[in-house]
């Protein structure tokens, strides 16, 4: 388990943050570009000082500005995967995973044939890396890391200078590394996707600062946060679960609180626990339950609460059983006349649901 | 014609040796320097940087002139090092590697130097996480690293050390077989009446010396290149 707790001011801001991080689990620090994500990892990796505070991993004290501990990057035992890679150039992959390799111990930690099996690169260990593709290394870079045998593994925008076809090839390897090595992981993103498939916490910093923290399903499901998560991509998160598949229409049911929601596509083995995000652009709602219609997903439910920031259009959080979001129009709400506490239908079409917004989740 | 007499293979031979020691003596000192020079901030960085870039800029003869008056039998240096060590090192072939020495030391400073600051500090950084300490960082990261500028930087201070001859005539003179290297040899025999055949020798061995060292180091780099970028 991690436990932090730091202050470190830099010219433009300062950052102040409190943090534990769960063994086993994957925590992401979410927030713009610049406000200090990078910084707070480079503080657990030792690579950054900060001006006081303290960084446990378990009983083990890295820093502790009081006590005058501070422990080299080298000591810490933490693995790091970078935004840039970062490999050796003048060694060959092999060369390059094995550079901070130490013996697997009690078997449950990574084996060399086990971590390179899982990350599917075994045909580019004789390889150097100018030969290789942005996936391949930075498959190769989470190897390198994991071979080290660290307690913590930090990943600093692993997927943001690949390509967005390349990056579904890393996700499933990185949610391995919770589920196959039991890791505990500290992943810092500015892509709302990523975090919602991945995380089982998610932390919004905004300059240098802890906004909020929770699950995925409780932060996008809360109305005041949009403008940390981003407005476009508002929108609840449904924990569902791989209930039922339609081979005549490649249709698959996902089950939730509130019912099933049917998707196109997925197809993955019944059981499954995946995410939906559900953007609240693509809901709509209507007063009375609705007929003859192409929308697949109707659910009803009951408005809870109206966020008005006084432009065009009002968010609105409905309970289907769950949160849902929904974003309409200023003219649409007093039409129908909605109000906190009124029964409504809301309706999400199955096609606007895509693969990317389903993401395994995590510690069922 | 071209059939070189005994003198002049000594000549050439005593240049080369001259030259391989000079680049011994500085390599080690070098590397240090460039070391400090690229990657240290500390007071008095800009006064070590013009020191160490001074025989660039002077004239050779005022190195020869103070090396004189500090390694000669009266000055500081060469007093102790005979008082301790019986050794001479004004007007030997010794004297004349520490000539050349200097005289291409800021040429290896400035080759290595260039190359550290081109190391990616970041990969050092992630050698770190990995459990490196800063001793093997250096040697298994930073030093490969910046081999091709230490090679450019030992081809420079030979080629320079072969081509020595204010600041060697001046602190050891031009003594046959002891001091009397390619250049110094090559002037000896413009001197003298009769001697421009033995001359034009001399010259055609030392084009071809410094041409062979060139593709020596073209090769070189180019193989450093290779295994440095893949």
């Amino acid at each position: 388990m991690l436990e932090l707790n730091l202050t470190h001011r830099f010219q433009e801001f300062q950052i102040n943050l409190a943090l534990k991080a769960k063994q086993g689990s994957i925590t992401s620090l979410f927030g713009r570009s610049g406000t200090g994500k990078t910084s707070i990892i480079n503080m657990i990796a030792g690579i950054v000082t900060p001006d006081t505070g303290m960084i446990k991993v378990g009983e083990d004290v890295l820093f502790d500005s009081a006590k005058g501990i501070n422990l080299p990057p080298e000591k810490r035992k933490l693995g790091y995967v970078f935004q840039d890679c970062r490999l050796f150039p003048h060694l060959d992959v092999r060369r390059n995973l094995l550079y901070g390799s130490k013996a697997a111990q009690n078997g449950k930690k990574a084996t060399f044939d086990h971590v390179v099996d899982v990350l599917g690169i075994h045909t580019l260990l004789e390889r150097k890396p100018a030969n290789l593709s942005g996936g391949e290394k930075q498959r190769v870079a989470i190897g390198r890391a994991l071979l080290s045998q660290p307690r913590l593994l930090l990943m600093d925008e692993p997927l943001a200078s690949i390509d967005i076809q390349l990056r579904s090839e890393i996700l499933p390897y990185i949610e391995d590394l919770r589920d196959t090595f039991g890791l505990t992981v500290i992943y810092v993103s500015h892509s709302i996707d990523e975090v919602i498939r991945l995380s089982d916490k998610m932390v919004l910093i905004s300059n240098g600062i802890k906004q909020a923290e929770g699950n995925v399903e409780e932060i996008m499901s809360r109305l005041d946060l949009h403008s940390l998560t981003g407005r476009f991509n508002a929108g609840a998160v449904l924990s569902t679960t791989v209930e039922s598949y339609d081979v005549d229409y490649d249709l698959t049911g996902l089950a939730f609180k509130g019912g099933t929601l049917r998707v196109t596509g997925v197809n993955l083995t019944k059981g499954t626990s995946i995410r939906a995000h559900i953007l609240a652009r693509d809901v709509s709602l209507m007063l009375h339950r609705p007929v003859g219609t192409s929308i697949l997903n109707v659910f009803e439910g009951t408005i809870i609460e109206v966020a008005d920031e006084g432009g065009p259009q009002l968010d609105l959080k409905i309970d289907i059983g769950t949160p849902l979001i929904a974003r309409i129009t200023r003219k649409s709400f007093n039409d129908l006349d909605l109000a906190v506490s009124k029964n409504i239908f809301t309706m999400i079409k199955a096609v606007a649901i895509d693969r990317r917004s389903l993401g395994r989740s995590a510690l069922d | 014609m071209f059939n070189p007499t005994p003198t002049e293979l000594e000549a050439l031979s005593l240049s080369l040796k001259v030259a391989a020691w000079s680049v011994a003596i500085t390599l080690p000192f070098g590397l240090f320097t460039a070391w400090i020079l690229a990657r240290k901030r500390f007071y008095g960085h800009a006064l070590l940087n013009g020191i160490v870039y001074l025989p660039l800029v002077l004239p050779p003869v005022v190195i020869g002139f103070f090396l004189l008056a500090m390694f000669g039998r009266q000055g500081p240096a060469g007093a102790f090092l005979y008082d301790t060590l019986g050794i001479t090192v004004a007007f030997t072939w010794q004297g004349a590697a520490i000539a050349a020495a200097i005289m291409a030391f800021p040429l290896m400073v400035r080759a290595i130097r260039l190359s550290f600051e081109n190391v990616d500090s970041r990969l050092e950084a992630a050698a770190r996480t990995l459990g490196a300490s800063p001793l093997r960082v250096f040697y298994s990261i930073t030093l490969p690293l910046i081999s091709p500028g230490i090679l450019a930087g030992i081809i420079l201070a030979f080629a320079r050390s072969l081509g020595e001859f204010g600041a060697t005539i001046t602190f050891v003179s031009n003594i046959p077989g002891e001091t009397s290297t390619l250049p110094l040899a090559i002037f000896s025999l413009i001197q003298t009446p009769g001697g421009d055949a033995g001359a034009l020798r001399l010259v055609i061995l030392s084009i071809a010396l410094a041409l062979a060292a060139l593709l020596l180091s073209e090769y070189l780099a180019y193989k450093a290149k290779l295994k440095v970028e893949g």
